[in-house]
C-alpha cells in the first residue's frame, strides 16, 4: 500500500500531545488477581448452591448415619466416618465447582475481559487455584468436622483409635479438594465446561468400575487390582480408616497418586495457557 | 500511540489479517473500517494480546500489551459487550476487574454513573439490554482512566440517547489527549466522530488518512442530468456523446443520467453540441458511505442476495416470471460512480471463497 500515511490535523490538541492520569499507576501483583478471583467465586450463585448442595450431602447424610450407629461402631474407625458417606456424592460438586470456576468464564467469553484486564494469564489461573483450593479446603473440612463432632456427642464414644479423627478431617479434605483442583486444571486445559465435567467423572468412575470387568482376565488382573486400589471411592475410603477394597487404612500412597497427578494437570494447564489465543 | 507493523495473523488456510501495519495517534477519534469479517475483531485482539500474531507485532506505547505495567490503568478496551458472565451483577463484573489493577471500589460506582448503569448495578447482567450491556463494556474501559481506548463497535444495541453519548464521550477523551481507536461498520456514525481512518478489507490495509481525504480519494463527486421525455433517443445519443468525452455515463432508474468523470459546464456544452436540451443537470457530492462502498466493494466476503423465494415454489409449477427491477449498485459495479481517481487500491485478493467461516 502505497499510501502516505499523514498526520492528521488536531485543532486545540498539541500533536503527540499524551493523556496521563492524575491517580498514580501502581504495579499489580498475586495480591490484586486473589482478591478479584474471590469477587468471582462469591459473587456467581451457582458456586453458592454448588457448596451448599456439598455441605447438605455431607453433614446432612452424616448426620443421619451418626444417629443411626451406636458407640461400638468407632472401636477401631474414626467418628467422622459418617461423612464418608456424603463425601463419596459431595466430591463430584467440589470437581464440578472446580471445572466450572474456569470453564464459565471461557463460556460466557468473560475469559477474554478477564485476560485484557490481566495480561499476565498465569497470575490470574494461579488466583484461581488458590481461592478454589482454599474455599474447597475450608468448607470440606469443616463440614467433616462438623459430622465428627455431632457423631461424638450422639453416640457414647469409647475412647480407642476412633479419637484420632484428626488425620481424617485434614486428609480427607485434602482428597476432595484436590479433586476439585485437578477439574480446574482439566477445565482450564478443555475449555469447555461439559467436556471437562465428563473427564472428570470418568477419571473419578471408571477406576471403579472397570476393576469387576478387568478381574476376569489374568493377563489384566494386576491393572486391575491396582485400579481397585487407587480409584477415588476407595482412596477416600482408606483415609478415612476403612479401605473398601483390602480393609486397610492408611490412604496416603493413594493420596500422593492424586498429588501428582493434579500437579501434571496444573503444570498442563500453565503451559497452554500462555501458548493459546482466547 | 498504538503502532501495528507487518501484523499478520492466518487461522489454518484462512488469512484473517495480512501485513497491515498502522498507526493510531493520540489527540484524535480514529476510526477502523471494513466489511464484516475484515479482520478488525482480530487485529483488536492482537492489540490487546489476545491473539498472538502469526507474525509482526503491536505495541502500544512502545511496549506489547501483555508487558505494559498494570494494563488496564493505561489501555481501556470494549471488545465484546457480551463477553461477561450473566450471573454476576454489573457491580461485582466491574469489581472483579478493578481488584485485579488495585482499583478502589468507589472508582466503580464512579463509572457506573457514567454509564448511567446505577439503578441496575446489583442486577445480574443476564437481564441487560444489548444497549446496557455495551454501557457495562464501556464502564469496563473506563474504569483505569487510561490513556488508550479501544471500542469494537461500542454503538451496537445503543439507543438515539446512547448513539449521541458515545460520540460526544469518544471525541471528549480525544481532546483530553487520549488515543481513541474505534472499530465500526456505520459509515455515518464514523464520519461524525472520527477525524482519522484506517480502513482493511479481507484483513489488508486499503486507506490511512484523515475523513476528509478519505471522501475526496474515493468518493468523486457526480452529476445527475435528464433529458425530456418528450425527445425519444435524446437520451441515448447525449450518452454516447458524454462517453466519447470521456465521461462514465451510468442510467438511473428514473431515466436520467449519472455523469461523472467531467465537470458540470463541460457536460453542457456537451449537450449543447449534440444538440440536446437539457431539463436537469444537478452536482452530487459523495458521502463517506458511498466513499467506503465503493472502496471496500472487492473485498466483502458476505454479500446479500435478493430472496427469490425459489425454494417455495412447487418444482415444475412455474409461477410468474419475477419482474426484474434494477438494483441499484447490485450487479452495476461502477454504480458508485466513477473509477478511483488514483488507480492504486489494491486488487483485493481472491482468498478462497469457500471458507467463509468466521475465523472465531
Amino acid at each position: 500500500m502505497t499510501t502516505p500515511t499523514q498526520q492528521p490535523e488536531q485543532p486545540g490538541a498539541l500533536p503527540g500531545a499524551m493523556y496521563t492520569s492524575p491517580i498514580p499507576v501502581r504495579p499489580t501483583h498475586l495480591g490484586h488477581a486473589l482478591a478479584s478471583e474471590w469477587t468471582k467465586i462469591r459473587s456467581v450463585r451457582s458456586t453458592v448452591w454448588t457448596l451448599c448442595v456439598f455441605v447438605a450431602l455431607v453433614v446432612g447424610i452424616g448426620l443421619l448415619v451418626g444417629w443411626k450407629t451406636s458407640g461400638e461402631t468407632y472401636t477401631d474407625v474414626p467418628y467422622t466416618i459418617p461423612a464418608l458417606f456424603g463425601l463419596m456424592l459431595g466430591q463430584i460438586c467440589l470437581i464440578t465447582l472446580g471445572v466450572l470456576v474456569v470453564t464459565s468464564e471461557y463460556g460466557t467469553g468473560m475469559i477474554r475481559t478477564t485476560f485484557t484486564a490481566a495480561p499476565q494469564r498465569h497470575r490470574v489461573l494461579a488466583a484461581k487455584f488458590l481461592v478454589f483450593f482454599a474455599l474447597a479446603y475450608t468448607v470440606s473440612a469443616v463440614s467433616i468436622t462438623v459430622v465428627g463432632l455431632a457423631t461424638a456427642a450422639i453416640n457414647e464414644i469409647p475412647s480407642g483409635p476412633g479419637e484420632n479423627w484428626g488425620t481424617s478431617v485434614l486428609l480427607g479434605s485434602l482428597y476432595v479438594s484436590l479433586l476439585g483442583v485437578l477439574g480446574l486444571a482439566v477445565g482450564s486445559m478443555l475449555r469447555h465446561s461439559a467436556g471437562a465435567i465428563t473427564a472428570m467423572l470418568g477419571v473419578v468412575l471408571v477406576p471403579a468400575i472397570m476393576p469387576a470387568f478387568l478381574m476376569i482376565s489374568p493377563a489384566l488382573r494386576g491393572i486391575g487390582e491396582t485400579m481397585l486400589e487407587y480409584n477415588a471411592p476407595n482412596s477416600l475410603s482408606a483415609l478415612f480408616g476403612t479401605a473398601m477394597y483390602d480393609g486397610q487404612a492408611g490412604g496416603v500412597p493413594q493420596l500422593l497418586a492424586l498429588l501428582g497427578i493434579t500437579l501434571v494437570a496444573v503444570a498442563g494447564a500453565f503451559a497452554l495457557l500462555e501458548k493459546r489465543d482466547v | 500511540m498504538i503502532e501495528a507493523t507487518g501484523l499478520t495473523k492466518r487461522y489454518g488456510a484462512k488469512t484473517a489479517v495480512h501485513d497491515l501495519s498502522f498507526q493510531v495517534r493520540p489527540g484524535t477519534v480514529t476510526g477502523f473500517l471494513g466489511p464484516n469479517g475484515s479482520g478488525k475483531s482480530t487485529t483488536m485482539r492482537m492489540i490487546v494480546g489476545l491473539d498472538e500474531p502469526t507474525s509482526g507485532h503491536v505495541t502500544i506505547g512502545g511496549l506489547p500489551y501483555r508487558r505494559v505495567p498494570n494494563a488496564p490503568r493505561q489501555v481501556g478496551a470494549l471488545l465484546d459487550a457480551k463477553a461477561v458472565h450473566g450471573g454476576r451483577s454489573a457491580r461485582n463484573h466491574l469489581l472483579c476487574l478493578a481488584q485485579l489493577s488495585g482499583i478502589p471500589a468507589r472508582r466503580v460506582d464512579e463509572v457506573l454513573g457514567v454509564v448511567g448503569l446505577q439503578d441496575v448495578a446489583r442486577h445480574r447482567s443476564k437481564g441487560f439490554s444489548l444497549g446496557m450491556g455495551q454501557r457495562l463494556g464501556i464502564a469496563a474501559a473506563l474504569l483505569g482512566d487510561p490513556q488508550v481506548l479501544l471500542f469494537d463497535e461500542p454503538v451496537n444495541g445503543l439507543d438515539p440517547e446512547g448513539i449521541l453519548w458515545v460520540r460526544t464521550l469518544m471525541k471528549s477523551l480525544a481532546a483530553e489527549g487520549r488515543t481513541v481507536f474505534v472499530s465500526s461498520h456505520l459509515m455515518s456514525e464514523m464520519a461524525l466522530t472520527a477525524e482519522h481512518l484506517i480502513v482493511i478489507g479481507r484483513g489488508r490495509l486499503m486507506a490511512d488518512m484523515s475523513v476528509r481525504e478519505f471522501i475526496a480519494a474515493n468518493a468523486a463527486g457526480f452529476a445527475r442530468v435528464r433529458v425530456p421525455d418528450t425527445e425519444p433517443g435524446s437520451r441515448e445519443k447525449l450518452a454516447a456523446a458524454l462517453a466519447e468525452e470521456g465521461g462514465q455515463v451510468l442510467p438511473e432508474p428514473d431515466g436520467a443520467l449519472r455523469v461523472a468523470g467531467l465537470p458540470l459546464p463541460r457536460i453542457s456544452d456537451v449537450a449543447h453540441t449534440a444538440g440536446v436540451r437539457l431539463w436537469e443537470l444537478s452536482p452530487h457530492q459523495a458521502s463517506l458511505e458511498e466513499a467506503y462502498m465503493r472502496l471496500t466493494q472487492g473485498a466483502v466476503d458476505y454479500r446479500s442476495t435478493d430472496d427469490r423465494r425459489a425454494g417455495l415454489h412447487e418444482e415444475g409449477a412455474q409461477g410468474p416470471e419475477p419482474f426484474p427491477v434494477p438494483q441499484p449498485g447490485a450487479d452495476q459495479p461502477g454504480w458508485y460512480a466513477p473509477p478511483p481517481p488514483r488507480q492504486e487500491r489494491p486488487a483485493a485478493p481472491d482468498l478462497s471463497k469457500s471458507d467463509t467461516e468466521d475465523p472465531r
